[in-house]
């Protein structure tokens, strides 16, 4: 069953008279309950705003979609009280103490205090928030903030869960301990929803992805599937720069070599059964200063569908 | 309704526990009227025979006054809490709960109330002690007045802080209203003492009637029309300057 299910979303800004922005450009994608489904792209790509459509902060200017069974135009209110949404800026009032932090939502959300103190209890147990939990969030580390940023979004149970950018600028400790969060939260049920710029963290975590790029979606697959698009083997060559044209050029008369991407002084060759072929694609470059072969990750898959090295646009 | 008060009521624990643990703007905004009183109520002492003054005492003359300003000064920031709300995705997170629309305008607005009591009453407290004695039952019509002059300001701040939705600038915009309406309301002087331009510019200006109202209430004159004028006025502004702020705050939480 799917827990979200989009027509044709769309998002335009006016930013000047006469001047229209198209954020999102008729996306529709479906995620099935119990799983993590993410939404990889640079930042710009309108990931956010999508996100922010979805969780009723905005409203589309064209299309639909249900969300845990609700009309997104028109049940705003309904689909608020079971889905979860942990955004980028965190929205935590600094003054306050993570537990108070926690009663406040849980409340807002219809639990009695009775309720709430339990249900912090239990999250204080499983997401280790013991020894800060009664301290002011300003002195907090960027780690347990976020850890408190988790628990305020799932402190009322939601079907639906929405991260926005979970794990940006947290040191790799704290990545893989949400990332097992996340999916603890999966296997107990819930529907996680996410936006990452990381390849990484799409393949480790993610059940299914949808690449998205200037506000379209232009691939949607399995981590796995998504790879296998690209059969080919990735062999990345780093050449002098002024023989990149022309290494390029002579590289790409090779029959059995699919695309070749420049970037810097390096070239990025796909061809078909790297092992047995790369002799001669060496044997063809002048200058060769590095060569490595991988098989193909997210992110030649990224760089294949946009033209784009997803890490240049990271930042 | 009862999702209202019960949402409301969670906010405003927030705001109020925020505000105490970050004390700054409330002791900012008693500062003022405080230094007024300790330094500027004794330069008036030997002016009490100048027609205007009415032979009364000093302080019993200035401190009504500095009611009015302390509604003034210490709620017209109020919208600074709201940008940076809004910044830090406080806003936002709330937004995405069930919460009750209304309980965000009506939570702060409450907490600016609470506060403005509690100043108030520090503000009458150094007062007494500089011998402050105010009619009794004025003393109790004082409360309602300087908190709806209060709540018009807050309010006001508010629209300020959502149309412009920058700390500079709303800083910018309050300072550059906020002198000329003290001076304008008769606070230090009284306005009978001024030249007809400025008297005419005086009654124009809402908070000299407010002025007025909480003078003859410190003096006991209940009936004088000052009262009955400024509640009347007062009244009328807060209402409308809350229902403008309540539709400013929907542009921000839909």
């Amino acid at each position: 069953m799917s827990i979200i299910q989009t027509e044709k979303l769309s998002k335009q800004f006016k930013t000047s008279p006469g001047d229209v922005v198209h954020a999102v450009q008729d996306v529709t994608l479906s995620v099935e309950q119990g799983t993590i489904f993410g939404f990889l792209g640079p930042n710009g790509a309108g990931k956010s705003t999508t996100m922010h459509m979805l969780t009723t902060l905005l409203a589309p200017s064209g299309g639909s979609a249900r969300i845990v069974g609700y009309d997104l135009l028109k049940e705003a209110p309904q689909i608020r009280q079971q889905i979860g949404f942990v955004s980028q800026l965190g929205g935590l009032k600094e003054s306050a103490t993570g537990r108070e932090q926690l009663l406040l939502y849980a409340q807002l959300h219809g639990l009695n205090r009775k309720e709430a103190v339990k249900r912090i209890t239990e999250l204080s147990d499983t997401l280790e928030l013991s020894h800060f939990i009664d301290r002011p969030i300003s002195t907090y580390s960027g780690g347990q903030k976020r850890r408190i940023d988790l628990a305020t979004g799932i402190v009322h149970k939601p079907k639906l869960l929405f991260l926005d950018e979970p794990t940006t600028a947290l040191d790799p400790q704290s990545r893989a301990r949400l990332w097992a969060e996340v999916e603890k939260l999966r296997d107990q049920g819930t529907t996680v929803f996410l936006t990452t710029h990381y390849m990484d963290e799409a393949d480790a975590l993610c059940d299914r992805i949808a690449v998205m790029d200037h506000g379209q979606v232009i691939a949607e697959d399995t981590p796995a599937g998504l790879k296998q698009h690209m059969s080919s083997d990735a062999i990345t060559i780093e050449t002098e720069p002024h023989l990149l044209n022309t290494t390029s050029e002579s590289l790409a008369r090779l029959p059995f070599v699919h695309t070749i991407h420049p970037e810097d002084t390096r070239l990025h060759v796909y061809v078909d059964g790297g092992d047995r072929v790369l002799p001669e694609i060496l044997s063809t470059v002048e200058v060769v200063h590095s060569v490595t072969m991988t098989r193909p990750t997210l992110d030649d898959v990224f760089l294949h569908l946009t033209g784009r090295s997803l890490r240049e646009n990271s930042n | 309704m009862p999702k209202l008060i019960r949402d409301t009521r969670l906010l405003l624990t927030m705001h109020i526990q925020d505000t105490l643990r970050n004390p700054v703007f409330l002791i900012m905004g008693l500062v003022q009227p405080v230094i007024w009183l300790l330094l500027f109520a004794p330069l008036l002492e030997g002016l009490m025979h100048v027609p205007g003054f009415e032979g009364s005492h000093a302080i019993g003359f200035f401190a009504p006054g500095l009611l009015v300003m302390l509604a003034v000064v210490s709620t017209l920031f109020a919208g600074m809490g709201v940008i940076n709300d809004v910044r830090e995705g406080i806003i936002e997170k709330l937004r995405v709960t069930p919460v009750a629309r209304f309980a965000l305008p009506l939570s702060l607005i409450a907490r600016d109330g609470i506060m403005l009591m509690m100043q108030m009453g520090m503000l009458l407290l150094i007062g007494g002690l500089l011998g402050l004695r105010p009619d009794p039952v004025g003393l109790a019509l004082l409360f309602p007045l300087i908190m709806l002059v209060g709540l018009f300001v807050a309010s006001i701040s508010y629209v300020l802080a959502l149309s412009l939705k920058n700390e500079y600038a709303l800083s910018g915009a309050a300072n550059f209203f906020l002198l000329p309406l003290v001076l304008l309301s008769g606070i230090s002087l009284p306005l009978t003492l001024a030249p007809p331009f400025l008297q005419l510019l005086g009654s124009i200006n809402p908070f000299s009637h407010a002025v007025n109202a909480a003078r003859a209430l410190s003096q006991g004159h209940l009936a004088h029309t000052a009262v009955s004028s400024g509640f009347v006025l007062f009244a009328m502004l807060f209402a409308l300057a809350f229902v403008w702020s309540v539709r400013s705050f929907r542009s921000i939480t839909r």
